[in-house]
């Protein structure tokens, strides 16, 4: 019988827990449930589809040629703006590797020091001190970290997410730290689109009825019936969500904080990461630096597979990433975790039952080499 | 019957090793002149705000390696790069300015400040490693490969025979 070790080079976004979808080898990331975000493309589309069929020849040629123009720059504008934010990192806080979980489980026991048997251990939550004012930084069992202020963990998308605010279905993906200012741009811009082609549609409309009658046109444009329904219905929520968001950005607060009441109430007035000046609340959300994703999607990583010739099923395992087992474990993989627990320097010491085990964390690259490992685009 | 032996090859390097690593989960343990490790993190120091800094608090492991004051100077220029990247001023709302008025498509063929900080302190951090912590048998990771979440300093210990730690 023989074994073969192969090794071969996998990006990470292949290896990337939680619930998200990847294209492009790792380029664009979003959430599973994609069907309302096509829906969100359909209905802008196909609006200005009809627009630019029934509409815009007659107002460009009676009324003003810039008027299509501008309505082809803000619909261009529209388009980036939402697959910006569908496709992009929403600022997802990676997983705590192994020695870092149990780093903080060793600090965590010597806190809450010998908690007497049939007793429920206190709750995990750090205390920390920001303008004055405290806040409770919670414990993520699933990503075994103590969750950094503002961030929530998403469970849509099974993710930590820093300065989380929702997760949105009509854009396909979580809206937090690194995307929030894409999605406030997407709601104002489509919220300018749609009251310009609703307004264009009754003037069209009016124009040609001083002409030929109110019929006549509805059947000469019928696409213009569809697109005022769209647009009256469109215009009320999305108006409204930009008008909610702007409020929150000239306070600082995000959806999530809203929701949940934090800064509001009996809080009126302590929000701690808020400037107190709504002009600088808005420069810092909209204008302020780019962040980073910290995930490295398209970065390299070493697999082995150790493929058997009598088993002619490849065993995929990891070189490293001892696991922590916890409820979400099946039982039987237990014991290879405690097993896997040790960096074999020898790959060859893999066994069957670590196939089973769900990855808790990206695995680890090694030490030496992370530093001088560049990402690779 | 040869993949019996093998399996029961399996088996019993599973029970051994299991054996040795219920002493010490984050210690590595070899069977030849290699390096064990242990880990140190340095947590994020959240007093300021969502602004990354980290803690300049002195860990007890690192006592017999190096210098307090060394170790609270790395952090502190790590602090200050990573304040440098952040820093809300004309410079950066220029940049958000005009890159959403071409719809961030600028972003395609420029870098942004915070990544050209990043370079910097991936630079500084190699630079430390390589004049000062290489020597003392520690090894810094860049906090960007943890998310931002903490500074990971591993500590090297050389054992010249296997044995439990």
């Amino acid at each position: 019988m023989s074994a073969v070790m192969i090794t071969r080079k996998v990006r990470k976004w292949e290896k990337l827990p939680g619930k998200n979808t990847f294209c492009c080898d790792g380029r664009v990331m979003m959430a599973r449930q994609k069907g309302v975000f096509y829906l969100t493309l359909f209905l802008i589309t196909g609006t200005c589809a009809l627009f630019f069929a029934f509409e815009c020849p007659y107002l460009a040629v009676h009324l003003c040629p810039a008027i299509p123009v501008f309505a082809v720059l803000l619909f261009l504008f529209v388009m980036a703006m939402l697959l910006r934010t569908s496709f992009s990192d929403p600022g997802v806080l990676p997983r705590a590797l192994p020695e870092e979980a149990t780093f903080i489980e060793m600090e965590i026991e010597a806190a809450n020091g010998n908690v007497p048997a049939g007793q429920r251990p206190p709750p995990r939550i750090r205390n920390v001190q920001i303008n004055n004012q405290i806040v409770k930084l919670k414990y993520c069992y699933t990503c075994k970290i103590f969750r950094p202020p503002r961030a929530s963990h998403c469970s849509i998308c099974d993710n930590c997410v820093d300065r989380f605010d929702h997760h949105c279905p009509w854009v396909g993906n979580c809206v937090g730290k690194r995307n929030y200012r894409y999605f406030y741009l997407f709601t104002l811009s489509l919220s300018l689109l749609t009251i310009y082609i609703f307004t264009f549609d009754i003037v069209h409309v009016v124009m040609r009825s001083m002409n030929g009658g109110f019929l006549n046109t509805l059947k000469e444009t019928p696409g213009t019936v569809l697109e005022v329904l769209v647009c009256f219905f469109t215009l009320w929520s999305v108006v409204g969500l930009t008008g909610f968001h702007t409020y929150l950005i000239s306070l600082n607060q995000t959806t999530n904080e809203d929701i949940k009441g934090s800064w509001s109430g009996k809080n009126r007035g302590q929000n701690p990461y808020s400037h107190k000046n709504i002009i600088k609340n808005c420069c810092e959300v909209l204008c302020g630096p780019t962040y980073p994703s910290v995930l490295d999607r398209r970065g390299l990583l070493q697999e082995d597979t150790l493929i058997s010739s009598s088993n002619p099923v490849p065993q995929t395992t990891k070189t490293t990433a001892p696991l922590i087992p916890n409820e979400h474990t099946p039982d039987d993989a237990k014991p290879s975790i405690a097993a896997s627990a040790e960096k074999s320097p020898s790959p060859k010491e893999e066994h069957p039952a670590a196939t089973k085990v769900p990855p808790l964390a990206s695995p680890e690259t090694d030490a030496e080499t992370s530093i001088a490992k560049e990402r690779a685009h | 019957m040869f993949i019996f032996f093998y399996l029961l090859y399996i088996c019993l390097k599973l029970i051994c090793i299991r054996v040795n690593s219920l002493c010490r989960p984050t210690a590595y343990r070899t069977s030849s002149n290699q390096l064990c490790s242990s880990k140190v993190f340095i947590q994020r120091d959240y007093s300021s705000g969502t602004i990354c800094k980290f803690q300049t608090k002195f860990p007890s492991e690192l006592e017999s390696r190096i210098d307090e004051q060394q170790f609270e100077e790395t952090i502190q220029t790590l602090n200050n790069l990573y304040a440098e990247a952040e820093k809300l001023g004309g410079k950066s709302y220029l940049e958000g300015c005009l890159a959403s008025l071409t719809a961030y498509t600028i972003f395609l063929c420029m870098e942004t400040h915070y990544e050209k900080v990043l370079k910097k302190i991936a630079r500084y951090i190699k630079d430390q490693n390589e004049k000062i912590y290489a020597p003392r048998g520690l090894l810094l990771t860049d906090p960007i490969e943890r998310g931002l979440r903490v500074v990971e300093i591993t500590i090297f210990e050389d054992r010249s025979i296997g044995s439990g730690r």
